[in-house]
């Protein structure tokens, strides 16, 4: 998959290319501005680059709707809706029958720790849960590549950990390609096989940094030295990135 | 992994009100702070619920002081029955009203133009505001001119509509649609606003269509905002329907209470008014209900 995506007269980001082989897990970090959601929009097809292209295994998709699963921060669940039926919202959508789709998605509900929530509405749930709702929608439309916009960004730091594994396991059982933005270093060095740092002002990735780590992962992983190393480039990229900028963001 | 949230209980107040009413109960003793022994000890107010016979005697004891003391002050002469009339002798016109007159026909007129002009209003109002989420250029052109609509006293052109729709029902339905669409069309607008723009772009990152996103998302989301003008619209609706009929009508509770205005049979008033309320509360009631069963089927 390629995009090179200069954005015209605000220059929100710089020319870019990047190519995500299939069934990888590739995440991008940066400072908040630096163009990450922009990205996932314009890969979505609901922004139209002012130049530059999205290739879907070398399909151009770029402005087309509903080629990819994007998540974005928010669960976004309709809380007129119980549970099943948000999950099954996209293939709705794709007008699969809702009784097939409920039929597709009860199981993975049960498998993936929603079971006995199907029948729930959304804010009976936690944060946690509504979160995996929110993904097994995503999952469950089906698509090959899936944008993750900062899932976990508004769960407390124990949840976290539990959703990272779950994420895991999903992405080990459903080898999907998936795009994952994060502010959260560590969390990015564990989910990965690449991890992108970008820069702001233009949006432009400033390094590409391959995990080795061996799958599957764990909790331990974090203390080793590869790992470490990773974590220091990482912090040290963002932080010298971050000093020049910011006489920037003053002037602005 | 599952996480209820408890909700906050009042726990800590019912234990302090047990230290404070209990005997023997445990006291708490805590290190006073220097330079706060003389601040007054004061106590959580407590307000004691009267049992449920309690409130309905107190409620029909006012009704039945307020209709006794007139009925008493009409009959010696401290009220002037000539303005107020007497509940005796309303009573006596309402059994009359009911047997001889036509006040199942005139309860009906109001009753159906009340009904069509609620309908209409809140239908065609609700269309209108959701129709806005169309198009933002549309409804930026539109918009003044619904503002204007609705800072227009509707009422004052009640006589045009009457010599437009003529006498009939269609004239007091009319009135009362004017009356409604405003605040139907409003209030559904401002849910098209209050919409998450993030809503609508999941959906269209699942690649649905404008009428999927209408459908799906759109109306059920500005459901509660046109619920929640029923029960406003209802009572405007029969405002509507009784200010037409006093215009120029022949049938109707709004008729006959002019009717009896102008021939001084002060008591038809008081019965056409009752009779009036009455229906009111029927109305208002039946879409109160109604309300809530729609938010029960809604959910949110």
């Amino acid at each position: 998959m390629t995009f090179p995506t200069p954005t015209g007269a605000f220059a929100a980001l710089a020319p870019i290319t990047l190519s995500i082989p299939q069934g990888r897990f590739v995440s991008l970090i940066g400072p908040s501005g630096c163009g990450k959601s922009t990205i996932f929009n314009i890969i979505a097809g609901l922004l139209e680059p002012t130049s530059g292209r999205v290739l879907i295994d070398g399909v151009d998709a770029t402005g087309t709707i509903g080629r990819v699963g994007y998540m974005l921060q928010k669960d976004l669940l309709l809380p007129w809706r119980t549970v099943l039926d948000n999950v099954v919202l996209g293939m709705e959508i794709q007008s699969v029958p809702l009784r097939l789709a409920r039929e597709r998605a009860l199981p993975l509900l049960h498998r993936y720790g929603l079971s006995g929530f199907e029948s729930l509405y959304p804010s009976a749930l936690s944060g946690g849960m509504r979160q995996r709702a929110a993904l097994l929608r995503t999952l469950l439309f089906d698509t090959d590549v899936i944008l993750l916009d900062e899932p976990f960004g508004a769960l407390d730091a124990q949840t976290k950990l539990q959703m990272q594994e779950w994420l895991m396991a999903l992405w080990s059982d459903f080898g999907k390609t998936v795009l994952f933005v994060t502010h959260d270093v560590e969390e990015a060095i564990y989910l990965s096989d690449e991890l992108h740092v970008m820069g702001t002002r233009p949006g432009r990735i400033i390094a590409s940094i391959p995990v080795h780590l061996p799958r599957p992962r764990r909790r331990t992983s974090a203390l080793a030295p590869e790992f470490l190393t990773i974590k220091e480039r990482c912090l040290q990229l963002l932080d010298v990135n971050l000093s020049p900028s910011a006489p920037v963001n003053a002037a602005a | 992994m599952t996480t209820v949230q408890d909700t906050p209980t009042l726990g800590d107040m019912s234990a302090l009100q047990q230290v404070r009413s209990g005997e023997d109960a445990p006291t708490l003793t805590l290190p006073r702070e220097r330079g706060t022994e003389n601040r007054p000890a004061r106590h959580l107010p407590v307000q004691k619920d009267w049992p449920a016979w309690a409130l309905v005697l107190a409620q029909t004891g006012i009704l039945v002081g307020a209709i006794g003391g007139w009925e008493l002050g009409a009959r010696f002469g401290v009220i002037d029955q000539f303005f107020w009339s007497q509940p005796s002798a309303i009573f006596h016109t309402l059994t009359i009203f009911f047997t001889s007159g036509d006040a199942w026909t005139d309860i009906g007129f109001t009753f159906r133009s009340t009904i069509f002009g609620f309908l209409l209003g809140t239908t065609a109002g609700s269309l209108l505001g959701l129709s806005f989420w169309w198009s933002r250029n549309y409804a930026a052109v539109v918009q003044p001119y619904i503002i204007c609509f609705e800072s227009i006293p509707k009422l004052a052109l009640a006589p045009l509509v009457i010599l437009v729709f003529g006498i009939g029902l269609s004239s007091k339905v009319a009135i009362a649609m004017a009356l409604t669409i405003v605040v139907s069309t409003l209030t559904t607008y401002a849910g098209v606003k209050a919409l998450d723009p993030d809503g609508e772009k999941l959906f269209y990152s699942l690649g649905a269509t404008r009428m999927q996103v209408f459908r799906k998302l759109v109306v059920p989301f500005c459901l509660p905002w046109i619920i929640s003008v029923l029960r406003v619209n209802i009572g405007l609706a029969l405002t509507g329907a009784i200010v037409g009929e006093f215009i120029a009508s022949q049938h109707g509770l709004g008729r006959a209470i002019l009717y009896a205005g102008q021939t001084y049979d002060i008591a038809l008033v008081w019965v056409a008014v009752l009779v009036l309320s009455t229906l009111a509360v029927v109305m208002y009631a039946t879409v109160s209900w109604l309300e809530s069963m729609l938010r029960k089927g809604v959910r949110q």
